[in-house]
This record gives C-alpha cells, structure tokens and sequence, in this order.
C-alpha cells in the first residue's frame, strides 16, 4: 500500500506518470522528462518533495545532541535560519542517510531526511535522542514543493505574504525563514537557484495552482535525477548507503574532524579509515561515445584495478551521458567501462558537471 | 489510450511488425512501449546481415530512464537498420510506426506460425495490462 501525498490529485490532473518511490507514489514525468529538466535549467520546475520527512528537534541540549548525531557539525551555525548538509553515520562509519539541518536556536533545529529511510532513521533519532532529552517531532502536518530554476525565486516570491516577501527574495544561499505559515529555504537539488517551500498540508493545492499559473513547469523525479546527476549530488541508496563511508562517497568534505574532541557517532572508524589510507573515491565520468553510462556498471582503469558506477544517465544539458562512479585511488584521467559487455572509453572529469545552467566541464 | 495502426501484427513485448511486398518485415516499439519509457536517448541497432532468433535480444533503446531490449518477433537476417536513430532516436517517441522504425528482417520460418497478435488482440492485452 503506497501513500500518497496531498497534492496526488494534482499530478493525475497534470497526466503523471506514476511510480512507487520509497513507499510513496510519485510522479516520475508529467510529458517530457527531457522538457522538465530544460524548464529548470532554463526557466522554472516545481517538485512535489512532501514525501520527504521533517523532524523539529527541541529541548535544551539539541545542539549537543545533534553534534553527536551527525557528521557535519552544527556549531558552525551560528546564523538563525542556517542550514547544513550532513551524513548521519553508523558505529562503522557507514551512512545511515544524508540529511539537511536547519538552525533556529540551539535549542530548535530542523531535520529534513529521506522519505525512503523514514523507519530507520527515526528510529535512530529517537533511540539517541532519549539521552539528551530531545523531543523528536515528525511533521506529517506539512507538505514541500521544491521550486527551481533561474526565475525560480522571482515567479515564486508572490506566494509569500508581502510582509516577508522581500526577506525571503533576499535569503542567501543555503538559509531560511519562517515567512507566516511557510517556511521558505534557499535550498534545492537541481544545482539551480530555487527555494524549498514548506508549507501546512491545507495550502499545498493553492500554492501548487498558483505556482501552475505563473507558468513554473511540474517536474517529476525523472527530472530530478537527471538535474541532480549533472549537479554532481548524491543520491542515498545509489551513491551511498550503510555499506559505505562519507570518505568513500565523495562527500569527505561534510564531515568536521574539527574539533578533534567532538565524538560525533561513526568518528573512530572514520579515523582508522582514513589512517589506512589506500581510500576509494568518487569521480564523475563523461562517456567519449554514443550509449548510456548506468548505476552498476562496472569500471576498469588499465594497471590500477576495477571500480562501479553509482549513478549514471543521459544529460539533458550536456548531450552526453554522464556518471558518478566510485573507483580506487590513484592518478588517471581515462578508464574504460563495462556496457553490456562492450568496453566503452570513458574521461574523468571534475564535478559538477552542469552548475546554474553552465556546463562546467570540457567537452 | 495507445495509437495502435491496423495493418500491423504485435508480440507480447510491445514490439510492432508490417508485412513488406518483399516478403521481409519493418519492425518497431509501439505507442505503448515508448510512452512506458519515456524519452529515448540512444538505440543500439544489429549489423546487417545478422542472423537473429525469434524471441533474442535484437536491438537496445535506452530512455532517460532505463535501458530495454527489443525482441526479435520472428527467426531471420537484417536486411536494414534505420541509421537515422543513431542521431535521432527520439522519432521513435514521435512516430513509433513510422519515422521509429528499427529493423527490417528477411523471416526464415513461415510467418504464420510465429507468436504475432492482432490489433484487437494485442489491445486487449494492453487493457489487461492497465486494469
């Protein structure tokens, strides 16, 4: 049984195809997923992101206890309505799921993780919330679209009362407001500007016509992936899972080894990792020739050993296709992948490989 | 609702047939099969001359979403392959029956006793299939 969300009768109207997507059911294209992801790139999409669980956390020592709990460290926010990505780690140092954090006080922070690890990431909030007195609170109350683009902000803003609406057009960068009952962040995963707009489940329809109305495109996760791929983001379950590190899944610079004294969940072990040394990494990979790069395939580097592709796909943007792959350390630009038994030349190239509409590597 | 011309036979994954005057077939993926995978990015297409089995993989049509094998619905040899997918695979999006075409195939057996559907038939499995 999949549940739906509160905007499931706005996307059978828009003609969405539907998909079963971590126990929800999801639009993956409305038309063309091609179309919606050159609307992002080029004007405005919107997303239904309800599906995706959001947790306030509150009580005195939140702060405390998020510095346990994560990677990143939330000391660095210091700034009300600042927002920071992180990996929440097992003992080993495998990722339990990656996440945003939003800071209000240190005694009020936001979670904003995966829906389809929901089960067991609440669990484990709460399993180490207990001890710091921390009370875990899952807004099933609310719903999230996600509005991206380079017009994204400006054909969004009058969805927002005009008492907070030059507040919020004048947010930075990954940072929030509460704007009445919308809570607007200039966040996203596109590699677009954009904000994530969360709202009470009640306004979600009106704000998604509205939105509709000013000729913001609906995009499905197909677009989605494909933007988030050229943007070089991770995706939990492709990119990383329990079985891995943040050290082997490109995301090394989320984890705050300062100060050396915070022992965050997961730290030993990341430490004795990066001690052995001999770490894999992640490397975005562009395809010299026709055919599609996908998650699985294997990599072979001629004299230094075998990686995998985590994630990869046609690009829209690039008319290539493109992936991420984790692949064993060393120095080497080429490699040759494993596509239905045919060895096809591929290029490493620097991530990302779009960024806020420009290809950003060498073709 | 699926376009689905009535001069054509169809097999049980998605992929169309015609009946040429020479005695060879035209064979695609049908309305149905593209719409399913979204925009089509890349087609790996046989060699001419290649012997093919009824029911082996034939050729590839990969989407931005997913990689999928193509059939062959009858034993034979390629006597053509449409080249112009290899820069414009998206046709087979926009005219599945037509510009979309993959394969041209020389059958070996006699047609008549392969696995082919007609229109009605096939519709009837699409509905099935929705239902």
């Amino acid at each position: 049984m999949t549940q739906k969300t509160v905007l499931f009768d706005k996307h059978q109207v828009a003609g969405a195809r539907m998909v079963d997507f971590g126990g929800w059911d999801m639009p993956v294209n409305y038309g063309s997923q091609k179309d919606e992801h050159h609307a992002v790139r080029n004007n405005a999409g919107m997303f239904d992101v309800s599906h995706m669980t959001i947790v306030d956390l509150s009580g005195e020592r939140t702060q405390e206890f998020l510095r346990y709990l994560l990677a990143n460290d939330v000391a660095r926010l210091e700034i009300p309505g600042k927002a920071l990505y992180s990996c929440m780690l097992n003992e080993s140092g495998g990722v339990i799921d990656d996440l945003i954090v939003y800071f209000f006080a240190s005694s009020n922070f936001r979670l904003v993780v995966n829906a389809a690890t929901r089960d067991k990431d609440l669990a484990w909030i709460r399993q180490h919330a207990e001890g710091y007195d921390v009370r875990v609170n899952e807004r099933i109350d609310l719903a999230m679209i996600a509005v991206q683009g380079p017009n994204a902000r400006e054909l969004a803003a009058p969805l927002i009362d005009e008492l907070w609406r030059a507040d919020a057009l004048a947010l930075k960068p990954f940072t929030a407001m509460y704007a009445g009952e919308f809570f607007v962040a200039r966040t996203g995963y596109t590699g677009e500007d954009g904000w994530e707009i969360v709202m009470p489940n009640a306004s979600a329809a009106a704000a998604w016509e509205q939105l509709l109305a000013a000729g913001v495109a609906p995009c499905g996760l197909g677009a989605r992936d494909t933007l988030r791929l050229e943007a070089a983001m991770n995706l939990y379950g492709n990119d990383m899972d329990e079985s891995v590190s943040p050290l082997e899944s490109g995301l090394g610079w989320t984890v705050a080894w300062d100060p050396a004294d915070r022992a965050f969940i997961g730290r030993a072990a990341l430490e004795a990792e990066a001690a052995a040394g001999g770490l894999r990494r992640v490397v975005g990979l562009l395809l010299e020739g026709t055919g599609v790069l996908r998650g699985g395939q294997k990599v072979i580097v001629d004299g230094v050993g075998e990686g995998e592709i985590t994630s990869g796909g046609y690009s829209p943007t690039i008319e290539r296709s493109i992936a991420l792959a984790r692949v064993p350390a060393g120095a080497y630009e080429r490699a040759k992948v494993d596509i239905r038994g045919k060895l096809k030349d591929v290029r490493i190239v620097a991530t990302p490989f779009v960024r806020n509409g420009k290809i950003r590597i060498e073709i | 609702m699926s376009e689905m011309p009535g001069d054509l036979e169809y097999t049980k994954e998605h992929e169309w047939l015609r009946r040429e005057d020479d005695g060879s077939v035209t064979v695609g993926i049908t309305d149905h099969a593209q719409a399913q995978l979204g925009d089509l990015v890349y087609v790996e297409l046989p060699e001419i001359d290649q012997e093919l089995e009824a029911e082996g993989e034939m050729a590839v049509v990969e989407s931005v979403k997913a990689a999928s094998d193509v059939y062959a619905p009858v034993s034979g040899v390629v006597v053509a392959v449409n080249h112009d997918l290899t820069d414009d695979p998206e046709s087979i999006n926009t005219d599945p029956y037509g510009d979309g075409w993959i394969v041209r195939i020389q059958p070996s057996d006699d047609l008549d006793s392969a696995d082919l559907m007609s229109p009605d038939e096939y519709q009837a499995m699409l509905d099935e299939l929705d239902a």
